[in-house]
């Protein structure tokens, strides 16, 4: 046992605190009735993730997370939710009798699946891969070992863009006064 | 001094700072606003005014916090926060001077982006929770807004770190060491666009902290107070805090990337604790000269159109930060020398 004044017992104990809000955050996610409720939850699990991420020695990719995560993703969301009713009447979906079981069992299933995983998977001790978070080995792995994931996912963006070019060149008229 | 005081004692500066700042803030804007509307400005409550923050904090405190009816009690109370917290996160990697500082984290830039990025998330719930027309309109027109103006200045800061090669805040400062013209914004050599990328991002900051010419989330003329409308007594004060806090981020952010940061404009630099006042002293010269610039700015000028505001992002601010960003890597490929 770790006592808890100490640096070990203190950075456990933030540890703890961050799986927790990962926790709550995606307990709010999916729980709340209403939606922009659900993108808070949503954002303040993305916060945990971060802090797990910093937890494994990538403070990078834990910024990147709050960055992307909870400041662009997040907000992008929370746009697309205000074109919406603020305050739905009634429930947002039927549900049906077998929702709730057959959800749990999925659950079961998946979190058996990725616990054997991590348990079957031989890692490697964290001492010899104390760089792997770093902003050169970041930017080196994404130009040699994953260059393709990464051209792959401009493509992605590019398709995007062109594809928001287009909906809203159609969607624009002169008719309703100045534009 | 162990290091966990040190930085708790940090933190009791920063908070400290980021009040007082705000609070002194007002206090000129209202001095700058009459000034340049020639009326005097505060004046009744202590030797020039100088205490009217005070009096104007003590009655923001004793007013009723109460909830509007129809809010959503969370968010509405959680949304202050989200503004104000992040941009205390966001000083403690703020070198004020080499050794005044409270982390030197190696990736300080990106830390200040990521938390900073929070504070769009808490305008809108905050608008949105508010359950107020007026509101919900200022919260929609501020996330287009800095969805906008976060791209050119992102891509400026890339050019930056592109030049400096690091994005720990205390080396790309003291890679501007010596005469002034070492400053990023005179470095010609380094990117021909410099002054351009200097005057992009301080755009962009000043819209990304909604203040005039692009305050269309608050734009009283029209919104009543913005995404503010419906805050009572402190829960006003915070946002209000928050966003003095996030002026000074932003000018603090294009001191530290063009204008050298603490170096003085000659190359001399005291040691020891004499060293630490000298920093202090030439960091807070230029802040602040910026933040008079930004007060200065919005009683200037009339705020813009919206249209205006997203085609000035769209098609100035960021086609010129491409540009600029192509420019300095070619500079950088050809001539690696320098």
């Amino acid at each position: 046992m770790v006592p808890l004044f100490s640096a070990e017992g203190l950075s456990s104990l933030i540890f703890i605190f961050i799986v927790m809000t990962t926790v709550l955050g995606a307990v709010i996610a999916t729980h709340s009735e209403r939606l922009i409720r659900a993108v808070t939850g949503l954002a303040i699990c993305f916060i945990g993730v971060a802090g797990l991420y910093y937890y494994l020695h990538s403070p990078f990719v834990a910024l990147m997370e709050m960055l992307i995560y909870v400041g662009a993703v997040c907000v992008t969301i929370v746009f697309a939710v205000m074109l919406a009713d603020p305050n739905p009447t009634g429930g947002v979906l039927k549900k049906s009798i077998f929702t709730g079981p057959l959800s749990f069992g999925l659950g079961i299933m998946l979190f058996w699946g990725l616990s054997a995983l991590a348990g079957k998977t031989a890692w490697v001790a964290p001492a010899g891969r104390v760089n792997d978070g770093s902003l050169e080995e970041v930017g080196r792995a994404l130009l040699t070992n994953y260059s393709m994931a990464f051209e792959l996912i401009s493509l992605v963006l590019l398709l995007a863009i062109i594809g928001a070019l287009v909906l809203a060149r159609g969607g624009r008229t002169r008719a309703g006064g100045e534009s | 001094m162990p290091e966990p005081f040190r930085v708790i004692l940090f933190i009791v500066f920063v908070m400290a700072f980021a009040g007082l700042n705000a609070a002194y803030l007002v206090w000129c804007e209202r001095k700058g606003a009459g000034h340049i509307q020639r009326r005097i400005g505060p004046k009744e409550v202590g030797p020039y005014g100088l205490l009217q923050p005070i009096a104007d904090g003590i009655k923001l405190m004793t007013k009723q916090l109460f909830l509007p009816k129809g809010v959503d009690p969370v968010l509405f109370m959680v949304a202050p926060l989200m503004v104000m917290v992040p941009a205390i996160m966001s000083f403690m990697v703020i070198p004020f001077s080499e050794t005044f500082v409270a982390r030197e984290v190696n990736i300080g830039l990106l830390m200040i982006f990521a938390f900073a990025s929070v504070n769009v998330l808490g305008l809108l719930l905050g608008g949105w929770g508010s359950a107020n027309k007026y509101a919900v309109i200022a919260a929609a027109r501020c996330v287009s807004q800095n969805i906008a103006y976060e791209i050119p200045m992102l891509i400026t800061t890339i050019t930056m770190v592109m030049v400096t090669n690091t994005m720990n805040l205390n080396e790309m400062i003291r890679s501007q060491s010596g005469w002034f013209f070492h400053w990023h914004i005179f470095r010609l050599d380094m990117s021909l666009m410099m002054p351009v990328a200097f005057l992009i991002f301080f755009i962009c900051s000043l819209a990304e902290t909604n203040r005039a010419p692009f305050d269309m989330a608050e734009a009283e003329s029209e919104l009543v107070a913005g995404a503010y409308t419906e805050y009572p007594g402190m829960g006003f004060g915070v946002f209000f805090m928050g966003e003095y806090a996030n002026i000074v981020i932003g000018c603090a952010l294009t001191t530290i990337l063009f204008l050298g940061g603490w170096q003085a404009p000659i190359p001399f630099n005291p040691a020891g604790f004499l060293g630490v006042i000298w920093g202090l002293f030439w960091f807070f010269l230029k802040l602040y000269a910026l933040i008079f610039t930004v007060i200065w700015i919005r009683w200037t000028y009339p705020r813009t159109q919206f249209y205006e505001l997203l085609n000035l992002s769209w098609k100035v601010l960021i086609p010129f930060s491409l540009f600029n960003l192509i420019l300095t890597a070619l500079q950088i490929k050809i001539f690696p020398w320098l």
